[in-house]
């Protein structure tokens, strides 16, 4: 593979560093201030803004509405008619003795395990492979394209392919763990009852480490070699060079990988769907198909608002706790 | 921070002790398979005839057929299905990363109030399940149909415009990186010989982040195939995408495995080829986008 060359990215915090030294201020007559100031910036931002208006915020706010009104499939063609119900939608979804808070509160349970799970394998996958491929040898580009397959091929495609594989009868995963190795004495149910959370981590897992691995072999071109020299002239082997030079250096990346990792997880809902249909059973029944059940299979948008808006309260949360928790220490750089 | 090439030429000044080289041995061998297994299920799958898909799983196919390929075009329009995705996520592709280049510029060269407001506000969304935005913009796209006639619901165009809420932040927050990572002196040189703003953009900054507009195209492009959610509920008979529309070989009486599999070759290769082909800018595109 021949090398790319990639502009030097300069670090800037939020655009505040617009000087950039005064050699250069008095070789070039400075910009004048009615183009740098004036009105040429929102002109720049208006289709944006008015798409995200369009796409987010006005949903938003008609999403929160809605999480406050008795929103059945009586109402849908008109929902500004339906009835105002204050907290009810909330109280309902949150009465956790009753069927309906009780399966909210189990869902989230499974997604939070879940998360946790497929987060933290998909890290160690995506680290390992980076620190393999990261010196160079015959074969490299290969296996760096064969490890980015997965997160290259539409979600559908894979994970329809992965349903295949779990089938009972006629999937590979039996066929190897029952008639080749004899690990099980009958052919399992993978896609139903409680080994459909295995598989559901599984198929996440082989869908998001590559994205890992994507993300933690960008952040290594960027440690300088020197370390690493300096480091094996003082006589440190591989392990301790990965151990006091790679990790830390990788710090600021496993920060935006985690959160990333974390919000897609959580959030997935495609890998389930695809898997396992619109009712996904009990034990890897994840929010997101809670939601989808409750609004567009028993029509109810009411409770399915609430749920998306006490969602993203805690999506919203962590986001803050991990932001502050992480950003200690380091200055300037707020960006996620 | 300096983001160097990818296929940098990194050479340890010792040799890695065996220990290590077996252990990297193992562990990129059990990475391939992990990998791979499915692609070898949906190839080798896909050349069977249907009696051996729905019997018993064979590592080495007893028949080889290429019918379920001639096959996959008339158990479902899969053809019509293709364009929809192609026109679906083309358009949203092309419209959000047009409008991400402008309000990036804005971000990256320009001061002005209300920027922290737009940047934070793009970042927030890009976070938010899509589940959040379905539900409204379903009642949304209802309520325009009823009052208006326009039937936004389940027409390309509605689909193309819930796509934008996941591919729009998404460019905007890449391509912002990847302009700040242009030097500034570029398009004020140009524009002190007299380009406009608009021409600084065009001339200099477009064509300088050409890896960074092309990492962005190709991510949302990837992801807008790849849609589930919004497809499955947004669409009709009509305007299915691959994504819905693949459930389609799934009868009553019979699951046509071998031709799901042959479809799901033959949705892949665009994608995977052109992300292979494109995968260099989009590892230098998140490194300056993302890894700051």
């Amino acid at each position: 593979m021949t090398s790319t060359v990639t502009p030097p990215v300069r670090k800037t915090g939020s655009g505040a560093d617009r000087g950039d030294g005064g050699a250069r201020r008095r070789r070039l007559p400075r910009i004048p201030d009615r183009i740098r100031h004036g009105g040429l910036p929102y002109l720049l931002l208006l289709p944006a803004v008015l798409l995200e208006l369009l796409v987010h915020i006005v949903p938003m706010v008609i999403g929160i509405v809605m999480s406050f009104r008795e929103l059945t499939q009586f109402y849908i063609n008109n929902w500004d008619k339906a009835p105002w119900r204050a907290f009810d939608n909330y109280k309902i979804v949150v009465d956790f003795d009753a069927p309906l808070g009780e399966a909210l509160l189990h869902s989230f349970y499974v997604t939070c395990l879940f998360t946790v799970i497929t987060v933290g394998l998909s890290w160690l996958f995506g680290m390992a492979a980076a620190i393999m491929l990261q010196e160079n040898f015959r074969g490299r580009g290969l296996l760096r394209a064969v490890f980015l397959t997965p997160y290259a091929l539409p979600v559908y495609a894979a994970v329809i392919t992965w349903a295949f594989m779990f089938q009972r009868d006629n999937g590979i995963i039996n066929h190897v763990l029952h008639d080749q190795l004899g690990l099980t004495d009958e052919p399992s149910f993978w896609l139903i009852g409680d080994n459909s959370f295995i598989a559901l981590v599984v198929v996440a897992v082989w869908k998001s480490w590559p994205f890992a691995f994507l993300m933690l072999m960008a952040g290594l071109q960027n440690i300088p070699r020197e370390l690493y020299e300096a480091a094996s002239i003082d006589g440190a082997g591989v392990w301790q060079q990965i151990r006091k030079i790679t990790l830390p250096s990788l710090r600021p990346v496993n920060q935006v990988l985690v959160l990333v990792l974390f919000l897609w997880t959580f959030n997935d809902f495609n890998t389930p769907y695809v898997l396992f249909g619109d009712s996904a059973p009990e034990a890897a029944n994840l929010i997101s198909i809670h939601i989808y059940q409750s609004s567009f299979v028993t029509w109810n948008f009411g409770t399915g608002s609430a749920m998306s808006v006490l969602l993203l309260l805690f999506l919203l949360l962590v986001t803050a706790v991990y932001l502050v928790a992480t950003s200690r220490g380091r200055k300037g750089s707020g960006a996620v | 921070m300096p983001s160097k090439a990818l296929a940098g030429k990194a050479r340890s000044p010792l040799a890695p002790p065996a220990s290590f080289l077996w252990t990297r041995r193992i562990i990129l061998a059990f990475l391939t398979a992990f990998a791979l297994l499915p692609v070898y299920v949906m190839v080798s799958s896909s050349l069977k005839p249907l009696e051996d898909v729905t019997g018993k799983f064979q590592w080495i196919p007893s028949e080889i057929t290429i019918r379920p390929y001639f096959d996959i075009w008339d158990t479902v329009p899969l053809a019509h299905y293709f364009v929809n995705s192609l026109i679906v996520a083309g358009a949203a592709t092309v419209l959000s990363v047009t409008i991400a280049v402008f309000s990036a510029y804005a971000v990256s060269r320009y001061r002005f109030r209300g920027k922290r407001v737009f940047t934070v506000t793009v970042l927030s969304t890009q976070m938010f399940p899509g589940i959040l935005f379905l539900l409204p913009l379903f009642l949304i796209f209802v309520k325009i149909g009823n009052s208006t006639g326009v039937a936004l619901y389940g027409s390309r165009g509605g689909l193309i415009l819930t796509y934008l809420t996941f591919s729009l932040p998404f460019s905007i927050w890449m391509l912002i990186g990847y302009f700040d990572s242009i030097p500034r002196d570029l398009d004020e040189a140009a524009m002190v010989d007299g380009c406009g703003p608009f021409g600084a953009l065009f001339r200099v900054v477009v064509p300088a982040a050409i890896p960074g507009i092309v990492a962005v195209s190709v991510y949302a492009f990837m992801t807008a195939w790849g849609e589930v959610l919004f497809a499955s509920v947004m669409t009709n008979d009509e305007t299915r995408t691959l994504a819905v529309g693949l459930q389609g070989y799934a009868t009553q009486n019979d699951v046509y495995w071998n031709q799901i599999m042959a479809a799901s070759l033959v949705v892949s290769v665009p994608v995977v080829a052109g992300f292979l082909l494109l995968q260099r800018y989009l590892v230098a595109g998140l490194t300056a986008g993302a890894v700051k």
